[in-house]
């Protein structure tokens, strides 16, 4: 079932991206002293993966405008802290209501 | 002992990440399969990178035959960002975490399993991380494999809506700490503004998306720490 040339393929690919998330973690293993090393760390996931989402956000559906009703809707309830996967459901559920309406 | 707290914690934690990884990673095996991988092909690509947007790039350059190094090549740039979410990690691992048990921690940190272990106010230990890694690695692969399978049966208004749950995910975790702190939320404003810049403005345009994402970031995150830098040596999101 598999290419021939599949297994090395699929061994760089895993490869890669093992080696740039272990590299980090296995080799630094004394507690950063650095203030500014400390605080770039502090600020990175947030840097991330907001960066992320927007804008990419705005092409993960089928239109520009269920997009945004969709991540809107992902937001507001984000803000009032509900679950990963309330917000996640209720923004499918909107971008789906959405193109509902669109495709009418 | 507390560690069967520590996994079953972390497989509850690990179950909202599941559940956003199958409707992804469904998304995945459906593409996968219409650019030319077998089922299983898929499905082990999953099982073994789980990260979503270099499998993305990955999965046209081995199905058009490109080349070892080009391959290589894309996954270093799009998915450079966990070194920094991987040192970032190291941070917060508890002092009990042994040698070979980073080397299996290393595996799973994705955009997603770090962001919720990162949420935890305290240090990680590795039975917690476990349960946090395994559930989205069953969710991950058993959704390209259902994707891969169902192929193009799915109506396309279904799959449009299931594009969204990551980016709703990633929003969920996002939102609260920005809603926390004044330095997280103008971090969060300027990475957003620098990676609209790279999407819109025409010479920037140029940049691959796993470039511009990790330009950004850093920028960000770089400017913040200069502007608000978070004291004390520990544990630096107690201080925001």
């Amino acid at each position: 079932m598999l290419r021939a040339d599949f297994l090395p393929y699929l061994l760089i690919m895993a490869g890669v991206t093992y080696l740039l998330r272990m590299v980090p973690l296995v080799f630094l293993r004394s507690k950063i002293k650095n203030r500014f090393v400390i605080s770039f760390l502090h600020y990175i996931p947030v840097a991330v993966l907001s960066v992320m989402v927007v804008p990419a956000v705005f092409y993960a559906s089928g239109s520009l405008l269920s997009a945004v009703i969709g991540f809107a809707v992902a937001v507001v309830f984000s803000y009032f802290e509900k679950s990963l996967v309330q917000v996640a459901c209720l923004s499918c559920a909107a971008v789906f209501v959405t193109e509902l309406l669109i495709n009418l | 002992m507390k560690s069967k707290t520590g996994f079953k914690k972390g497989i509850f934690d690990g179950l909202p990440i599941c559940i956003g990884y199958f409707s992804v990673s469904f998304a995945f095996g459906v593409f996968a399969v219409a650019q030319g991988l077998g089922v299983l092909e898929a499905a082990l690509i999953s099982l073994t990178n789980l990260t979503s947007a270099g499998q993305l790039a990955g999965v046209p350059i081995i199905c058009s035959g490109g080349g070892p190094v080009e391959l290589a090549l894309s996954q270093l740039v799009i998915n450079s960002r966990y070194v920094f979410m991987s040192a970032s990690l190291s941070q917060r691992l508890d002092e009990s975490v042994t040698l070979p048990q980073r080397f299996i921690i290393a595996f799973g940190n994705t955009d997603e399993i770090f962001a919720v272990a990162m949420s935890n106010e305290t240090s990680l230990k590795s039975t917690y991380m476990y349960g946090l890694i395994l559930t989205p690695v069953i969710g991950w692969t058993l959704g390209t494999l259902a994707g891969a399978v169902a192929g193009n049966v799915l109506p396309q208004i279904f799959v449009s809506a299931l594009g969204v749950a990551i980016y709703g995910m990633l929003t969920a975790v996002v939102v609260p700490q920005v809603k926390k702190s004044r330095g997280a939320a103008l971090c969060a404003a300027f990475a957003v503004v620098l990676g609209c810049c790279f999407e819109y403005i025409p010479p920037l345009k140029q940049v691959p998306g796993g470039f511009s994402v990790i330009i950004s970031a850093v920028i960000a995150a770089a400017l913040l720490a200069v502007l608000m830098p978070v004291s004390g040596e520990e544990d630096a999101d107690a201080q925001s």
